[in-house]
Formats: structure tokens, sequence, C-alpha cells
């Protein structure tokens, strides 16, 4: 019998937990809780936003030719455009129908850059590779070696921890810029308008402008996720931006719970500790000889690993909704409101 | 009334005292009739007609409503009377017809820009908003606010010398409608009684000329009640003008200095208030063309009466 290697979970479970993965998520619902956790609006595409932002950076230097660092501004062009397309028509409209919208928008700007007759613009299937250089330029880490760097259990080779230095650092500029505006007279406005649209309308506010400016910063922090996804796998795929992502940052938003500022940051460290850790855990699990009876009474093999760790995480889901439904930051009491 | 016994002629004002009403008498004189001109309109409908497919909810030829009055909007279930509150107040457009105010039209202007015009309104369902503090609700209300601005929003210094007046005088107006004590509760913990209270002093955040009220009593105990119209005294007599609709007889009685009866989408009398318990339509579309007599107001049905026995 092989011997269980603890020191590979515990590696996978804080590496994961604050590595890149975890550093878009948290961007990502950063911008989803602008949008759902403040306003109250039901943005079930907030991938298509991840999308607009990384396809700007590499349509930038695959198609028009120009800098890496002007492709950040058109993604953000394109994410502000994909919020005007979304909200114009829709904001006027009942919540559900921008929910409809936006899942359909994003799958939509999916199959649209993966059509072949996009090869030239947005390489098609193959997508955009190595357009990224520039950011890695000024790698400091870079200098020391190349060897991944080791510290207790934290493992990241030079280019990630490059990636995770900016990252975070934009992470930190976002979570700065929710809370001066939500604690703002414009905050006051979104959460009034969450609470009762007309209300606020009675008041005075123009509740489709405020609505229509919570899509736009959500959408463009959504950009900035996908940009740094993009500029880690030095690549840009469609395949990468399906819903699922989308339910992967409600998950995230919904761990730590809406409409808290720390919620989007600790819900994508718990997330992905969680999941690599579990995955890591099965595996080693797996590696001891007993994947033998693992398989006959769990049927769980090598294969079916990577699914398995979604399907317990989502049970662990539905226990915290049955258990803890503001999730790990909300206050109970707010969330008794919403009954009354 | 229990103020009125209370009030004796040389007492000092108190907070017991009948508020005083600036223009009493100025509407003894007029035509008790529908559409009949005021002395001095502050809201002018013309022609205003609604319909929702076959059904022709509001058909309004003409209404005005006096400034500085407080004027009453009643009718039985389904007379078009929160429709025509829609009309009014940009949440809905009507088909064809004018809406002025102080002289300007208002037609297809949005609900949110009638604020700055000097229009505020309730709702007959209250909207408080639960999840943020009373304090929070009321702040919302004011005007003008610099951070409300998303770029300004994200400069303190710009707006936290205004935010700082606005918080006091909302703790202020808490003060008058007497929910100091509950400042820093969320809007949600509220009952129901004191969630119609922050509506309206929500509502006079916004500096108002112009008070529309829907239902203000609807489900508030008889207590509660008292204050309720004590409130809406005191904002004839600091100069603003109030409409509301209302169920209950007994309260348009007494605070109503006009009166204005909807049925079926018309508008079928005018008149004040004790003139319109004689007004046969007024008793035929209460209670039926085949009813015979004067109405007793008690047949109109009290809520308040209801709500006493229902708790």
């Amino acid at each position: 019998m092989l011997a269980f290697n603890w020191d590979i979970v515990f590696t996978q479970f804080f590496s994961q937990g604050f590595g890149t993965q975890a550093v878009v998520f948290a961007l990502a619902a950063i911008g989803l809780n602008i949008h759902f956790g403040y306003t109250g609006l039901l943005n079930f595409g907030q991938v298509g936003f991840m999308a607009a932002g990384a396809y700007g950076v590499g349509m930038a230097v695959f198609w028009l030719n120009i800098s890496f660092w002007l492709g950040l501004l058109l993604g953000v062009g394109y994410c502000l455009a994909l919020a005007l397309i979304l909200g114009l028509p829709t904001l006027r409209l009942r919540a559900d129908y921008l929910g409809i919208t936006t899942i359909a928008a994003s799958e939509s700007i999916r199959l649209f850059v993966r059509w072949r007759g996009n090869r030239e613009r947005t390489g098609a299937a193959e997508g955009i590779n190595d357009f990224a250089d520039a950011f890695y330029d000024p790698n400091v880490f870079n200098r020391i070696g190349s060897r991944p760097y080791r510290f207790l259990f934290f493992e990241y080779r030079a280019d990630d921890l490059w990636v995770m230095l900016i990252g975070w650092g934009v992470v930190g500029l976002c979570l700065l810029a929710t809370w001066q505006l939500m604690r703002s007279p414009w905050g006051r406005v979104l959460k009034a308008i969450r609470e009762d649209e007309d209300a606020a309308r009675a008041l005075g506010k123009n509740a489709y402008s405020y609505k229509l400016q919570a899509l736009a910063i959500g959408g463009v922090i959504g950009g900035f996720a996908g940009m740094l996804q993009a500029i880690d796998k030095q690549s840009v795929q469609p395949d990468t931006f399906n819903p699922v992502i989308t339910f992967m940052i409600w998950t995230v938003l919904i761990v730590g719970g809406p409409a808290r500022i720390w919620s989007p940051v600790f819900g994508a460290i718990i997330f992905w500790a969680v999941i690599s850790g579990m995955e890591a855990f099965m595996r080693e699990l797996l590696g001891t000889g007993l994947d033998d009876t693992l398989e006959k009474f769990l049927n769980l093999s090598v294969q079916n690993v990577s699914q398995v760790k979604f399907m317990v995480f989502g049970l662990a889901l539905m226990l915290l909704m049955r258990y803890r439904p503001q999730g790990i930051f909300g206050s109970r009491e707010e969330m008794a409101l919403d009954d009354r | 009334m229990t103020d009125d016994a209370m009030t004796t002629a040389e007492s000092v004002p108190s907070s017991t005292d009948e508020p005083h009403n600036p223009i009493a008498g100025t509407l003894d004189d007029l035509a008790r009739e529908p559409g009949v001109s005021k002395p001095d309109p502050i809201l002018i409908a013309s022609g205003v007609k609604r319909s929702f497919g076959g059904l022709v909810a509001v058909d309004v030829d003409r209404v005005e409503v006096q400034r500085g009055a407080i004027t009453a909007l009643i009718g039985p279930n389904g007379a078009g009377k929160t429709t025509f509150f829609n009309l009014l107040t940009g949440f809905d457009s009507p088909d064809t017809g004018h809406v002025e105010l102080n002289g300007r039209s208002i037609d297809g202007v949005p609900s949110h820009k009638l604020a700055a015009q000097g229009m505020v309104r309730t709702f007959q369902l209250t909207k408080a908003l639960s999840k943020m503090t009373v304090l929070q609700n009321m702040m919302l209300g004011a005007k003008n606010q610099v951070g409300e601005n998303l770029l300004r929003a994200l400069i303190s210094p710009l707006w936290r010398k205004q935010e700082a007046t606005i918080e006091a005088e909302a703790r202020s107006l808490l003060e008058r409608f007497k929910l100091s004590h509950m400042t820093d509760e969320f809007a949600g913990t509220l009952s129901g009684g004191q969630r119609k209270l922050v509506e309206m002093a929500r509502a006079l955040m916004t500096d108002p000329e112009l008070v529309m009220l829907d239902e203000p009593m609807a489900g508030v105990n008889p207590a509660l009640t008292q204050s309720l119209l004590g409130h809406v005294k005191q904002l004839r007599a600091d100069g603003r003008t109030v409409i509301f609709v209302e169920h209950d007889m007994d309260v348009v009685q007494d605070i109503s200095d006009w009166v204005v009866v909807m049925a079926e989408g018309r508008i079928i009398a005018e008149g004040p208030p004790a003139s319109i318990a004689e007004n046969q339509q007024v008793v035929d579309a209460y209670l039926g063309t085949h009813h015979d007599g004067e109405l007793d107001f008690g047949d109109l049905g009290s809520s308040t009466d209801d709500e006493s026995e229902a708790q």
C-alpha cells in the first residue's frame, strides 16, 4: 500500500486558494456583487463581460496589431458597449428580462467569436495565443530563477506570481472603489433601487440611469477578470467562456454572501481552495491502493474525480443554503427582512 | 376628536393643538359640481383617459386642485382612484389628456423628474426600503445631492458636508414624527403604521409643494391614525398642498377641505366634505341606484373600525 501524501493535498489547497484562478473569480464576483448584491440586477451572463474583456486584449494584438496595453482599453470599451446593448432595452422592464437577456447574450458572444467567418479577427475556434508577452516583460520574479517558488504550502511559478501580484492589486483597488461608492449617496440610491425601484423613482431618482451605471461598472470589473484570465493562460479560447463559469461566479458570491464588500474575495478563495484540495485528496486516496474499493462502492475513479469534486461542492452549497442562507458574511437579520 | 377637546382658546401652541388651516373658508362659495374651477389651482387635469383593453379605467373631463388645501379623492373599490393617481404622478401615461402642475404641462414627464418640480407621492402598499435603516430611508429623499453623481461619489470631501446637513434635517423630521428611537433600525423591522410614517416623513425630505398620499391610513391602528391625521394637517399648515386617496369616510370628514368622488373612472361629484354625503349620485355610486335616503357615513364602512375588530 502506498502512502497518502498530505503535503500534495495541502499544497493544492493553499496554492490554488490564492492562485490566479481565485483572483479571476474574485474580480468577476466583485462585478457581480455590484450588479446583484447592491443593485438587485439579475445578471446571468457575467462570463460575457469576461469574454468582452479578454477578446478586447486579444483582438487588439492579433487583429488590430496595436499594443497589448491599448488592448486593455479596448477590452474596457467592449465591456461598456456590452453593458449598453444589454441594459438599454431591458432595464426599463422587470428584473427577470435582464436575466434572460444576459444568459442569451453571453452564449451569443461565445458562438460569434468562434464562428469561422471571424477567423481573421478572433481566431475562431483556435482562439488567440501568445499575445501577452508585453505583460510578462516587467516581471520582477523572473530575475531570481526559473524553478517554482515554494513557501510553506504555497508553490507558484514566476509567471503566476506576477499575475497574482497585479491581479490581487487590481482586486484591492476594485474593493476600495466599491466600498467608497457604496457608502456614498450614489450607493444609497442603488440600494434603494434594489429594495424598491418605484419608491426611488417617486423620490426623484432616475432608476434607469443608475441601473445602467451599475451594469457598466460591474461589467467592466468582470472584463478585468477576463483580461487577467487571458493573460494568465496567454490564450483566449471561445469555449473557456461557457455559462458554467457564470454559475461558478454566482457560487463564489453566494458562499461569501451578497452585498458584503469582502464576500467575493473570500468566496473565491474558499471555492478554489476547497475544489482543488478536494481533488488532490481524492486522487491521493485513489493512489493508496483503495481504487478498486472506491470504484466498486462509490464509482469514484481517476477518470471522474474532476466531476465528483463539483458534485460534492454542489452538495455543500445546498447545505449552506439550508443552514446559512445569508452566506458567510451576510447577516441573518437582514435576510429575514425579505420574508416580511 | 380628542384633539379638539384639549384645545382651549388661549392655550399656548403645543403638539396637541390643531394645526392652523390657512385656507379655511376659501372654497365655500364654489359650485358643487364636477370640474369646477378653483381660485388658485396647483394641479389641473383635463380630458385624462386611460383604458386597459376594453375597460375604461379612468375618464376624467376636468379636475382642478386648490393650492394649499387638503383634497380627498374617494370612491368605491375599482373606481379608478389609484390609476388616476398613477397618471398624475407619471407612473402611468394617459391615452389622451393633459396634466398641468403650477401652470406647466407635465405630460410625458417621467415620474423621477416630478420630484424636482415639487410633486412627491406615497404608495398604497407602503414602500419602506426594508434593508436600509430608517435614517438611510430618510436621507435618500433629499433632492440635489452632489454625491449621487457617480464620479463625485468617489470623492468624499465633495459631499460630506451636504451629507451632514441632510442627516441633521432627517433627524429633525424623525423627531417630529416621533420616530427618533427607530433611527438606526432597519425599516423592514417597523410596524405597518410606523412604515406609513417613515414613508410620509421621507416624502417630506424632498421639500414638496404637492404631496400625494395613496391611502395613507390603510392598515393603521386607530391610535396611530390620529397621529397621521395630525401630520397631514401640519402639511397644510406648512403651506403644502395635499391630495389623498381614502376609503375611510370619518377621516375624509375630519381633515379634507374639498372632496372629489370617483366612480367607474369618472368624477361624479365635488364639494366640501359636508355636502358629499347628501349627494344622490354619491349615494348611488356607493350603495347602488335602488337605495333610498341620505347616506350615513357609517354605511360607507370605516376601515378603522374593521381594523380594530380584526386586531
